[in-house]
């Protein structure tokens, strides 16, 4: 098998890596987007929060603020472009008591001074009238209407596809294991074989100083900041309106409110710094989270509550996203310590990215056939006119696999030329398992499904990729009955 | 709205509820009934029931769940007017009974019934719900699709397993795995007493020397890509774990039996009143809901503990919805039950006056030699569990109208340890 060549080999499929991939896509370039999970957006940006902040938060002057505010000005237009789960709701900061009103006011200043448009601080009666459910505690807020939500893996899912049928291709279950300078480029090897490519983008989350490492580069020092949500049933719908914030801490923006786009409402994420990277939930993380949303809302029940989850921020040493390039080489860019906002931010930072590769010699020619439009079809947000139409194009979209949400076979099997392996991977592009039942019902139909188009045994689909199998094995009376009928046939 | 068809009764899922209340109302003379399964067999929960127990009350012999399944199969066939539609989905349900339905087959299709019979049953609950700290690893089954897994498709989970929930679905689920060469650790149950039968407690645990640990729960999951193990802990009178007297039990799958749930989302849907004791609909003596010509039986109106009675109270049902078609049940007067002391809910919850009515009732907590009262009416009860059903047949004369209510609870009893 010959060595791939490419033009430029981004590393991570989470956002950043994804949504520079498509911005590269659009020109005549060989890409190659790697990913060590078995699917994309697996990693950091799988447990985002799934907030398009208007870049109020952040301190002038810094990237952070120009990429967060310039990225939440490119959502409404790529989301009508790739499809993905998206609504402009607004957020609104709030002070608990007279002394945070100042500090709100200040934020506001910050804001402006971004470039966030359309701020305005509301009184207790304004705040009461656009959020009723709001503690009656709150005395005051801060409305920021550019901002937004969405569904982060979607996104990420949304721009990958969008890249690959732009020409990008794309490796999962890659992991980069040594990086070595030659002559107009790099070798990289890995886990598949070896690969030629002449920029590198190190967008490697929290593996992005391990990555950078692997060049010589010891400039990105990282750790992981842990995160807990819990998400709420979708009955909760309308609760808030808005993504309610707190005022923000030193090291975070506080538990928020968030009313996901779906119609759940989902609260958190705790901030915490942890030495061993794992994804477990706390019950001192639920207690936290819990304590400070009902201070904001205090109608919230637990026994609305459906799942919990944790994620892990990538976060750097320097207060600010670090991405440039490498001190030892101009054509390797690294693109690190990528944390809050960096969903927001992704679309902007994959722009910044492609000014600095041109800088470092990059040729780019636009394609004259680059499509900036993918589409995917979801049964339930049609009407009975088009869904009636899709089931006499394909009687599969008519089987419904996942009764709480609606999702039929047609786009379980449409997920999986889509890109999913795993049950996972089926969830998160089709919501089947993902709320209330929690797979109780689809989970034996998804493994079905997931074998006969993957055209793998049941006993090798994972929940998220090998070692995480769903299934040890068949019954002992089913493995005598096949080996009976072995006979019978030999 | 797609193209409608006009028919008598729809019947929402062919469950033993569903089945019992659709066969019910064709006896009693009901012509065009469609009788709705999202599944590709009849019989819900019962063709993966494969242990028996089920018939003792309704049939008077035991048969395990697919026999069971089957005598009322058999009854479906003989009425020609009775339609069965399996892998149909209803997508929407109006409360002037338009039911929308999507199937592989036929697509979209809406049925303007003059009646409607809901028997969704109930889903579990999940382990998100009752928020189990740790990571979130493959191997972690609720006790209900497991049982499909193995029953239905013939595979094995794993080597080792723990079960939270003594519930009659863990007890049996905890014997099953035992016979499949699965090493069931131990049954965890967080109340200090199980929810499941009692002859379920002696036939699935004892008789295998399998460990039940009361007033215990999972406090944490272990295991990054498969369950490595859990951390089990006892509870407090208030249910708070004692985290210090704590110990891990290593397992590759966890088995949750925590609590089913009435699905619903349909009844919402058209805007039934639910019941918060039972999370099913409001029903009268007829279990005709707050809707009128929308009925409720089975477990989406409450949980029960023997498909028995779920098949009674269903057969009920469906001749009810016979009379209302025929314009026999004219609005009555009602009064509503009202929970006394030690009473968590009762079924029906509104009782038609002059009506004889048979109750669902279910206790808060154990207890022993307590009278049950119910208006004028009382018997008296042994032993008192929140896991067992307490039956009690209302008849006319034991209301007082006056009160305009129908009072039940449990008196005079006093409470075991």
């Amino acid at each position: 098998m010959s060595i791939p060549e490419v033009d430029v080999l981004v590393i991570g499929a989470g956002v950043v890596g994804a949504a520079l991939i498509r911005e590269l896509s659009r020109y005549e370039l060989d890409l190659l987007l790697v990913e060590k999970e078995v699917d994309v957006s697996f990693g950091t940006s799988k447990a985002n929060s799934g907030i398009v902040h208007s870049g109020v938060h952040d301190r002038p002057g810094t990237l952070k603020a120009q990429l967060a505010v310039r990225g939440c000005q490119l959502f409404p237009e790529l989301a009508a472009q790739l499809g993905f789960l998206y609504k402009q709701n607004g957020a609104v900061v709030v002070a608990r008591s007279r002394e945070e009103l100042a500090e709100l006011e200040k934020l506001a200043v910050n804001g402006r001074a971004n470039g966030v448009k359309g701020l305005s601080l509301l009184n207790q009666e304004e705040l009461r009238r656009l959020e009723p459910n709001l503690s009656p505690e709150l005395v005051g807020g801060l409305l920021a209407p550019s901002g937004g939500i969405v569904v982060p893996f979607d996104l990420v899912f949304a721009l990958t596809e969008n890249a690959v049928s732009n020409g990008a291709k794309l490796m999962v279950n890659t992991e980069v294991q040594a990086i070595n300078p030659e002559q107009g480029g790099f070798f990289v090897r890995t886990n598949q074989g070896g690969i030629r490519a002449k920029f590198i983008v190190n967008a490697a989350g929290l593996g992005g100083s391990e990555v950078a490492a692997m060049l010589g580069d010891d400039s990105i020092q990282l750790y992981a900041r842990k995160g807990e949500e819990y998400l709420f049933d979708r009955k909760l719908e309308g609760l808030v309106h808005r993504t309610v914030f707190p005022l923000p801490s030193q090291v975070s923006k506080g538990i928020l409110v968030i009313p996901t786009v779906e119609g759940n409402i989902m609260i958190g994420p705790t901030a915490q710094r942890v030495e061993t990277p794992d994804l477990s939930t706390s019950l001192a993380g639920w207690q936290e989270i819990y304590g400070e949303a009902r201070r904001l809302v205090p109608t919230l029940q637990p026994n609305d509550l459906i799942t919990a989850f944790s994620g892990l921020r990538a976060v750097g040493t320097t207060g600010d996203f670090m991405i440039a390039p490498s001190t030892l080489s101009p054509r390797f860019i690294n693109a690190a310590g990528i944390e809050s906002p960096g969903l927001t931010a992704a679309p902007a930072i994959a722009e910044y990215i492609v000014e600095l590769l041109k800088e470092s010699g990059l040729g780019l020619r636009r394609k004259q056939n680059f499509n900036p439009i993918r589409s995917v079809v979801r049964l339930r947000d049609l009407d009975f006119q088009a869904q009636a139409e899709l089931m006499q194009k394909d009687a599969a979209y008519g089987q419904i696999v996942c009764r709480c949400e609606m999702v039929s076979a047609g786009e379980i099997r449409d997920a999986v030329r889509r890109g999913a392996t795993t049950l996972d991977g089926i969830k998160l592009r089709t919501r089947s398992g993902m709320v209330r039942c929690q797979g109780g019902f689809c989970t034996p139909k998804i493994i079905r499904l997931l074998s006969e188009e993957l055209g793998l045994p049941p006993e090798q689909i994972s929940k998220n990729g090998p070692g995480s199998e769903l299934l040890l094995g068949r019954l002992r009376a089913v493995q005598e009955e096949g080996r009976k009928e072995e006979q019978l046939h030999a | 709205m797609p193209k409608t068809k006009a028919v008598d009764l729809v019947v929402v899922g062919a469950g033993p509820a569903g089945m019992a209340a659709a066969v019910a109302a064709a006896e009693a003379g009901v012509e065009k009934i469609i009788l709705l399964e999202r599944q590709a067999e009849l019989g819900g929960i019962l063709p993966q029931c494969i242990h028996n127990g089920f018939g003792l009350r309704y049939f008077k012999e035991e048969l395990t769940g697919p026999e069971y399944a089957h005598r009322f199969v058999q009854e479906l066939k003989k009425h020609p007017g009775l339609k069965v539609k399996t892998e149909t989905m209803v997508v929407t349900i109006t409360p002037d009974r338009k039911v929308v339905t999507t199937s592989a087959t036929e697509g979209l299709v809406c049925y303007q019934a003059g009646a409607v019979i809901l028997a969704m049953g109930c889903r579990e609950r999940p382990r998100g719900a009752i928020n189990i700290p740790g990571t979130r690893p493959a191997g972690i089954y609720t006790a209900g699709s497991l049982q499909y897994l193995m029953n239905i498709e013939g595979f094995l989970p794993g080597r080792s397993a723990v079960i939270l929930g003594s519930g009659d679905i863990g007890l049996i689920m905890a014997r099953r795995l035992t016979l499949e060469g699965v090493r069931v650790k131990a049954v965890l149950e967080l109340m200090p007493y199980s929810n499941g039968l009692n002859r379920n407690i002696v036939q699935c645990l004892e008789d295998f020397q399998i460990p039940l640990y009361l007033s215990h729960t999972v406090t944490e999951i272990f295991g990054e890509k498969r369950v490595e193990k859990v951390r089990v802990a006892p509870v407090d009178k208030d249910f708070k774990p004692i985290a210090e007297k704590g110990f891990d039990l290593s397992c590759d799958t966890l088995v949750l039996s925590v609590g089913l749930i009435p699905e619903n989302e349909l009844s919402l849907q058209i805007g039934v009143e639910l019941d918060p004791a039972t999370g099913g609909p409001v029903v009268d003596s007829f279990y005709q809901t707050t809707v009128e010509g929308i009925f409720a039986c089975g477990n989406v109106a409450l949980v029960h503990d023997l498909v028995d009675d779920v098949s009674t109270e269903s057969a009920l049902a469906g001749r009810a919805a016979a009379a209302y078609l025929k314009g026999e049940i004219k609005t009555k007067r009602w009064l509503p039950v009202k929970a006394g002391r030690n009473i968590r809910s009762i079924v029906p919850q509104r009782i038609v006056v002059g009506q004889t009515t048979p109750l669902y009732i279910r206790a808060r907590y154990p207890e022993r030699n307590a009278t049950l009262h119910v208006g004028d009416g009382q018997t008296k009860q042994q032993v008192v569990s929140p896991g067992e059903t307490i039956y009690y047949t209302l008849k006319p004369e034991d209301i007082r109208t006056a009160d305009g209510w129908v009072e039940v609870s449990l008196e005079g009893g006093r409470v075991h340890d």
